[in-house]
């Protein structure tokens, strides 16, 4: 039995504790805004936030995270109530697919949580291993920035 | 064979399509995967098959066209809903249900408007006209006397006289066909279309709300890996199934010839599973060396010989022209690159098949799982739900099948996810394509003479669709089709020139199971014919832009060329730009330009690079486009279209190259396929045509390109060198630099 606390709710779980974190929060928990797309750490769209940090949860054996605390897409906001870099998002209209957009998200709210006021450079910089296939950088670009004024910081 | 026609009630409580709204009629829909009803009509020519209007006055859209995160979900709402005359937010559309929707082809070509949302229109205004008709009947007043304003029927000169949609046919069948002359509305009376309506997909794609196919889940469901040959046309020897007795949660392998897969009750067990399974497989080297890709393409056995143009006497005109060229380009393999790996879920028990895919062509799947299966068609129904972009036919279809296979042989539903090689491994890949050029110009330094040949896979027939891995592996019928689709397009050049001549030589095979990558073919083509017309353009000593508008008569291409240049505000010389060539670090700008297909949208972009002659590493800096489709229906998904096309194929232009061994593609992961990041986007500007008084066309391909041309111009332009090869890898750059030094 595994003890998790995923946005601010604990669950006991019984899973293997080899399994990446991904897994148990997309099928155990039905928490479907991470998402799996190398298994590798390479491209981002499974990021979660754990302890503040951006993390990628594909690679992340579950046994290691018992103790701190899990954030994902859903735990920042949602259609009714959405977190500020949701709604910049939904007002620059950041997404095709959208299937990398929970990594884009996620990533940039460590980067705003830490940096406040970001350049294009640091938020490109920070964005460096998100990829995106659909070509939305420029609109991803842009929520980011709407984001930090939107969040009532100057940059 | 299902027969019995459900009433119309019944077909809408029992599929809740008339739930309005996506985040909530989307997978409930789909979620209950019951047997096709049979009671909805969805013949092409049936006005119902498009439409209908719910006593309520909500209005169902149905369309088998399926939204792959270009924005058509609002796009085609905003076409119906204009010509309807009712609110957007009153429509609810319905996707790419083979029980529902009609069969308008797969989403592709960039047709979904062109094609999907004008037949869609034509249904829309052919009720709109019934209704009218009906509402006069109703009221006692002639047609001319009505208007419609959301969904409500009135009398122009007596507005208490009115009967809403609801009322003259809610939850009633039209039985009408499709009328080609029902009245259009007038361009200058549109309040919907043509204007930048928020996509409505958004809110829940940001917020994990979205359902997508990858997190579409039913009782009672296995998860399954498969496990792939490790050379592609390896044979299965022997399985160890001892090898993964004791992971937890493993219920079976399954081997059918080729084809092996474990399933699991588990994700991680099936994942943990397929990476341990002990397989023996017979060896297989029958892939080129990779660095012969093209004089394997060359050697290659032609099937068919196609010309695109023959104008006037090129070989003549050639013969006499004052000055002539000749160039080769060459245009890398390229994968798909979906960021989500395909998935699916299939339940195939008592002899039928539900299917959720996120298939491009559900109803094209239907047909081709018919086949493998040995179900008939009727008895198969797929639903597509969103997957991660596909950017034209990748590995959706494959996992559908996968899954299908699996179902039916554990009696149980079954989600297959593929791993990431097995996406970068196996799915279909867009064909290396070889172009020879020659042309001529007069004294004058107008072109004379082009001829130009090509070779590229042929195609046996576009609606066979392309094989079944599954069905291959498992030794299932399949058509044993070569589909890379409709890869001759472009071939010709976009210029009315005197003497012309382009010759397409169709090859019997292609070294990997070909099928579509966005803008197939007309990007590979457009790309040699652009930079040769910019090596042209430098023979004759003129500026690019002034040298494409010597040459073209098309008031529509000129406008579109005169834009981008503006917008770029272009500096009018001839390349390369003097003394920068010497630069450690040289700045450069290309042009071309584009009359897709030879037939529709016009493109014309101008690329910014920056290029350091030391490492050849080019920095695509900005890309200006300016884009013709006719009449724009949605200018912000039209935008953003555009955006995704440029920035895509930079990424395919300056970075991407399938690579492989004699036995397997060996470019299975992000490291070894890598794809334009953050630090690397250029800005993309993008100057709209707009033409309310012509046809809508296509833009999810159109600007894709020009592109490879735009930037290898520009390379040009900074450096004198010109690049002939995709992708511009520093390393390929390099060498072109040594190579002209």
């Amino acid at each position: 039995m595994i003890t998790l606390s995923v946005n601010g709710a604990s669950h006991t779980l019984d899973v293997e504790p080899d399994t990446p974190l991904l897994y148990v929060l997309r099928d155990t928990l039905a928490l479907h805004g991470p998402k799996f797309g190398c298994g590798l750490a390479q491209c981002g769209a499974c990021t979660v936030i754990i302890d503040g940090k951006a993390i990628r949860s594909c690679v992340t054996p579950v046994e290691t995270v018992a103790s701190r605390t899990v954030t994902t897409l859903e735990g920042l906001g949602s259609v009714a109530k959405p977190h500020p870099i949701q709604t910049a998002f939904i007002e620059a209209q950041a997404a095709q697919c959208g299937y990398c957009i929970n990594g884009m998200i996620m990533t940039s709210k460590a980067l705003l949580d830490q940096n406040p006021a970001p350049s294009d450079r640091e938020i490109r910089l920070a964005l460096a291993d998100n990829l995106c296939r659909c070509g939305t950088h420029q609109r991803i670009l842009e929520a980011v920035k709407r984001a930090a004024k939107r969040m009532g910081r100057r940059f | 064979m299902v027969t019995a026609r459900t009433t119309r009630r019944e077909f809408i409580k029992g599929t809740g399509v008339l739930i309005v709204g996506f985040g909530l009629a989307e997978p409930m829909r789909a979620a209950l995967g019951q047997p096709a009803p049979a009671g909805k009509t969805v013949a092409t020519d049936e006005v119902d098959a498009f439409l209908s209007i719910a006593r309520d006055g909500g209005v169902s859209v149905f369309t088998g066209k399926v939204d792959l995160g270009t924005g058509i979900r609002v796009a085609l709402r905003q076409m119906a809903a204009e010509e309807l005359d009712v609110p957007v937010d009153r429509i609810n559309l319905v996707e790419g249900d083979t029980a529902l929707t009609p069969d308008q082809g797969p989403t592709w070509g960039s047709l979904s408007v062109q094609v999907g949302g004008v037949q869609i229109r034509q249904a829309a205004a052919t009720a709109r006209k019934a209704l009218v008709d009906m509402a006069a009947a109703r009221l006692g007043v002639s047609s001319g006397e009505l208007e419609v304003k959301f969904g409500i029927v009135r009398v122009r000169a007596d507005m208490t006289k009115s009967a809403s949609y609801a009322e003259l046919i809610g939850d009633q069948e039209f039985h009408l066909k499709l009328d080609k002359n029902a009245p259009l509305k007038k361009p200058a009376e549109y309040t919907v279309v043509g204007k930048s309506l928020p996509r409505p997909d958004v809110p829940a794609k940001v917020t994990g709300e979205h359902t997508y196919m990858h997190d579409f889940r039913v009782p009672g469901m296995l998860h399954a890996r498969v496990v792939r040959p490790p050379a592609l046309g390896a044979q299965l020897t022997g399985v160890d199934e001892s090898s993964i007795g004791s992971i937890k949660g493993l219920t079976r392998v399954v081997r059918l010839g080729n084809f092996l897969a474990v399933v699991a009750e588990t994700e991680w067990a099936a994942i943990k599973a397929a990476e341990r399974l002990k397989s023996s497989w017979s060896a297989w080297e029958g892939l080129p060396e990779m660095d012969k890709l093209y004089q394997v393409v060359r050697a290659t056995p032609v099937a068919k010989d196609e010309i695109t143009v023959n104008v006037g006497d090129p070989k003549s005109a050639l013969a006499s022209a004052a000055k002539t060229l000749a160039a080769t380009y060459e245009f890398a393999i390229h994968t798909h690159g979906s960021i989500g790996p395909s998935c699916a879920v299939a339940d195939v028990r008592d002899g039928s098949a539900t299917i959720w895919s996120a298939s491009q062509a559900p109803h094209w799947l239907r047909r081709e799982l018919s086949a493998m299966l040995g179900i008939p068609v009727a008895l198969i129904r797929v639903h597509y739900l969103d997957g991660a972009g596909c950017y034209g036919r990748n590995g959706h279809e494959d996992a559908a099948a996968d899954a299908a296979l699996l179902s039916r042989e554990v009696g149980r539903p079954v989600r297959v996810q593929w791993m990431r090689h097995d996406e970068h491994g196996w799915d279909p890949k867009g064909p290396p394509t070889l172009v020879e050029l020659k042309g001529g110009l007069d004294a004058g330094g107008s072109i004379v003479a082009w001829q130009s040949e090509f070779w590229i896979p042929k195609l046996s027939a576009i609606t066979d669709g392309v094989p079944l891995i599954a069905a291959t592996l498992a030794g299932l019928p399949r058509k044993e089709a070569i589909n890379p689709g409709n890869i001759f397009q472009n071939s010709a050049p976009s210029y009315p020139f005197p003497n012309a001549h382009a010759l397409v030589h169709r090859l019997e095979t292609t070294p990997f199971r070909p099928s579509w990558i966005r803008t197939p073919g007309r990007m590979q083509n457009t790309y040699a014919n652009e930079a040769f017309m910019d090596e042209l353009a430098a023979a004759a000593g003129a500026d690019p832009v002034e040298f494409r508008l010597r040459h073209l008569k098309d008031p529509r291409g000129v406008e579109v060329l005169k834009a981008a240049a503006t917008a770029a505000k272009w500096e009018t010389r001839a390349s390369p730009r003097k003394a920068a060539a010497k630069a450690a670090i040289a700045a450069g700008r290309g042009v071309t330009y584009v009359k897709y297909e030879n037939v529709r949208t016009y493109v014309a972009a101008v690329a910014e690079v920056v290029v350091e002659r030391r490492s050849g590493a080019i920095r695509v800096m900005r890309v200006v486009v300016a884009h013709d489709c006719g009449l724009v229906i949605n200018p912000d998904g039209v935008r953003a279209q555009i955006e995704g096309n440029v920035i895509q194929t930079v990424s395919r232009t300056l970075k991407e190259e399938l690579k492989w061994d004699r036995s397997r593609v060996t470019s299975v992961d992000w490291k070894s396929y890598p794809i334009l990041t953050f630090p690397e986007v250029p800005e993309v500007v993008s100057v709209l045509i707009n033409r309310p008084d012509q046809p809508p066309w296509g833009a999810g391909e159109p600007a894709a390109a020009v592109v490879p041309s735009a930037i290898s111009n520009a390379v040009f332009d900074a450096i004198g060198v010109r690049l002939r090869t995709v992708p511009y890898t520093p390393e390929r750059v390099r060498a072109a630099i040594l190579a002209e030094t």
